[in-house]
């Protein structure tokens, strides 16, 4: 196992019955890194982290979380991990404050840090000013904001957010994604579980694509990109030569198909981003005049569709 | 340990939040069993004191009797309260107007009548409002004309056979004096003891709610499951026997603490001798530790919290009714009663009834034992089930 791991899974493996859940399933998360589990609903997304967190007997495979073995009964396995479960794990009739400071206790944190760090989380959280009032009178997007935060509590070396963003307004969807990104900017490891394609490739460096209990593929946005084939699409808005410009646009390298058509001319290319330069030198070389340039990068819907040949919402 | 402290902790901090909780484990317990005292306490064989009037029309050897003999024994004991009055129609106006439970009418010439061989009969006057007591007037009343009747039979019978010799005669004469209290009244045997009013409606009341109270802590557990804070529970680095443990001292605690406030409250408010504190307090222990089992076992079988509320509500109304904590079973006998010894109520009555009767708290163990049964048998069950229920 590399010791700079924070997480390390194995050959993961839950049956209910006849029904095969999680089948083999296994990746690792360095420090510092968000590792995306991007799935329709019912691929293994859940039971596969229920497993790494200690809260469900797998049938086969291991996990490592911050290089000591987890199984239900692993204590210090599970001081390393911050939970934040899909469904709003929070005690309504407690205040956020004494949510906070029970799971605080509950986690072995010493009863002056306790109340230093509840502080400390309800200010990251945005809900300082609420601490007081009991959670039943919370909006959604505040109640999953505390649901996060419980799970920050203890400084963990993993963070696991199972479908943090499920029900969520795009307001309070965006400032959790931005604490997201904050907290794995500090350090921490972050196992990431979402069918939104857009979390996904906004938050995790890495992303594993798993159906069926499957895990169908895994690696960069652009690896699994490329893994498929995909390429990028240009569409210029322009006036002028647009025949003459096509020409010599699909004489570059990485162009793969120029198409001239009524005020645009429609690209097939490798690389966009790092060609776009080139292909507007050319343009102008040849006499035409770009107005407007749309890229559109294969997306890993696209991967999940050629991958399972489904859509990720199916 | 340390783990299901804090969860027991926030269990109760959320419980006591919820006005509900309080209604259900003090104040509905309480003002039941007070309501049920005032209205019920005659009907129970309490220490019920009847008032009667005599108007005695007569005032012969007999009449003298009867009042002086009679009643006043009876209202020695305190059973009855007697006061006299010159007409029939104070007497039955007393009675219309409720002063009164019955009236007893002595006829002029009663004693001169009977002695002459004539019919003897008295005349009982009752409260149409106070069913029981006009019964007992008619029953002493009844009771003095029967044996009246028999001793003058005896007498003629045996002069009617030749004369009596000088042994019979006196023992005759002994007899027609000293005519024996026709009310028998005997102590109660220790397997029959029974609590007054008061205290019974207090404790039947306490612990017929103490299973609808402890059913909080093992039904929240429930509760956490289906809301999702379980997992959270499972995911922290407690183990899984101290979220049972932290339940089941939430159901126990708050057993303890209505009990122990319920004790408090009706000795203070309705004069409720509970007994040896010692003693109560094994009994409590034992009583709260019963009903956890059992309303754990209950829940163990529920699909959600709300399922399991049912059920256990269901089992503690059962299980109260058969247990006496309405009525007293000893007074129903027969398979009422030996079914109601399969109830911690039943057990925990017992115990305080021993308790009236001047045993010391160790008087009071063959009932905790018989509690602790029920708890170690249901408990077992309930923790065996339970721990199913922590694994997701």
């Amino acid at each position: 196992m590399s010791v700079q791991n924070i997480l390390e899974c194995n050959g993961l493996r839950k049956a209910f019955g006849d029904l095969v859940a999680v089948g083999g399933v296994g990746f690792h998360i360095s420090e510092g890194e968000t590792y995306g589990l991007l799935g329709p609903n019912g691929a293994g997304k859940t039971t596969t982290i229920s497993m790494i967190a200690g809260l469900l007997e797998r049938d086969r495979g291991e996990v490592f979380v911050d290089g000591m073995p987890m199984t239900t009964r692993s204590v210090r396995a599970k001081k390393a991990i911050g939970y934040v479960p899909q469904e709003l794990a929070v005690y309504p009739d407690l205040t956020a404050r004494e949510n906070l400071r029970f799971f605080a206790r509950l986690y072995g944190m010493q009863a002056t840090d306790v109340k230093r760090r509840a502080e400390e989380v309800l200010e990251i959280i945005g809900l300082g000013d609420r601490a007081g009032s009991r959670v039943k009178e919370y909006s959604g997007g505040m109640k999953r904001r505390l649901n996060i935060g419980i799970g920050l509590l203890h400084r963990p070396r993993l963070l696991i957010l199972d479908e943090p963003t499920v029900g969520v307004d795009p307001q309070s969807r965006n400032a959790i994604l931005e604490s997201v990104e904050e907290l794995a900017g500090a350090g921490m490891a972050v196992l990431y579980t979402t069918h939104y394609m857009e979390e996904a490739e906004r938050l995790c460096d890495r992303v594993g694509i798993i159906d069926l209990g499957q895990l169908m593929a895994e690696g960069t946005r652009r690896e699994l990109v490329s893994l498929v084939g995909e390429r990028d699409r240009v569409a210029l808005a322009a006036s002028g030569n647009l025949e003459a410009a096509a020409r010599a646009m699909a004489s570059l390298e990485s162009v793969h198909e120029a198409c001239p058509g009524g005020e645009s001319i429609h690209l097939l290319v490798d690389q966009a981003r790092n060609l776009l330069p080139r292909i507007l030198e050319e343009a102008a070389k040849a006499g035409a005049s770009v107005n407007g340039v749309e890229v559109t990068e294969p997306n890993l819907e696209a991967v999940f569709l050629h991958l399972t040949g489904k859509a990720l919402r199916d | 340990m340390r783990a299901a402290l804090l969860i027991s902790v926030k269990d109760l901090r959320q419980r006591l939040r919820d006005r509900s909780a309080i209604l259900v484990a003090i104040v509905v317990p309480l003002a039941l069993a007070y309501i049920f005292s005032l209205v019920l306490s005659g009907v129970t064989g309490g220490s019920m004191t009847f008032t009667y009037a005599v108007v005695d029309r007569d005032n012969g050897p007999l009449a003298h009797t009867f009042t002086g003999v009679v009643l006043k024994e009876i209202e020695r004991q305190g059973l009855i309260e007697v006061r006299r009055e010159d007409s029939v129609e104070t007497a039955r106006a007393l009675a219309a107007s409720g002063e009164i439970d019955a009236a007893f009418i002595i006829p002029e010439g009663f004693s001169g009548g009977v002695q002459a061989g004539g019919p003897a009969m008295l005349e009982v006057i009752g409260n149409i409002d106070a069913a029981i007591g006009t019964q007992v007037a008619r029953s002493l009343a009844e009771s003095f004309v029967a044996e009246l009747t028999a001793v003058r039979v005896g007498v003629a019978s045996v002069f009617l056979a030749g004369g009596a010799d000088e042994g019979e005669t006196a023992a005759l004469a002994a007899r027609a004096a000293a005519v024996p209290n026709p009310v028998l009244l005997e102590d109660v045997s220790a397997a029959s003891r029974e609590l007054d009013p008061d205290t019974f409606y207090a404790a039947g009341m306490a612990v017929f709610f103490l299973f609808f109270t402890v059913q909080f802590g093992v039904s929240s557990l429930l509760e956490e499951r289906n809301e999702g804070t379980l997992s959270r529970l499972v995911a922290a680095p407690i183990s899984r026997s101290a979220i049972l443990g932290g339940k089941l001292l939430t159901s126990f605690l708050l057993g303890a603490v209505s009990m122990t406030v319920l004790i408090l409250a009706t000795m203070l408010l309705m004069g409720a001798l509970w007994g040896n504190p010692l003693g109560v307090g094994l009994l409590v222990a034992a009583g709260v530790m019963a009903a956890v089992g059992i309303m754990g076992v209950v829940a163990t079988f529920a699909r959600n919290a709300e399922q399991a509320g049912q059920w256990q509500s269901v089992i503690a109304v059962v299980l109260g009714l058969l247990g006496g904590t309405f009525f007293p079973v000893s007074q129903a006998g027969g398979v009422i009663e030996k079914l109601s010894l399969l109830t911690p109520h039943s057990w925990f009555l017992r115990g305080l009834g021993d308790l009236a009767g001047g045993v010391g708290p160790a008087g009071v163990l063959p009932a905790t034992g018989a509690m602790l049964a029920f708890a170690a048998v249901t408990g077992g069950i309930a923790l065996i089930r339970l721990r199913k229920l922590t694994e997701l």
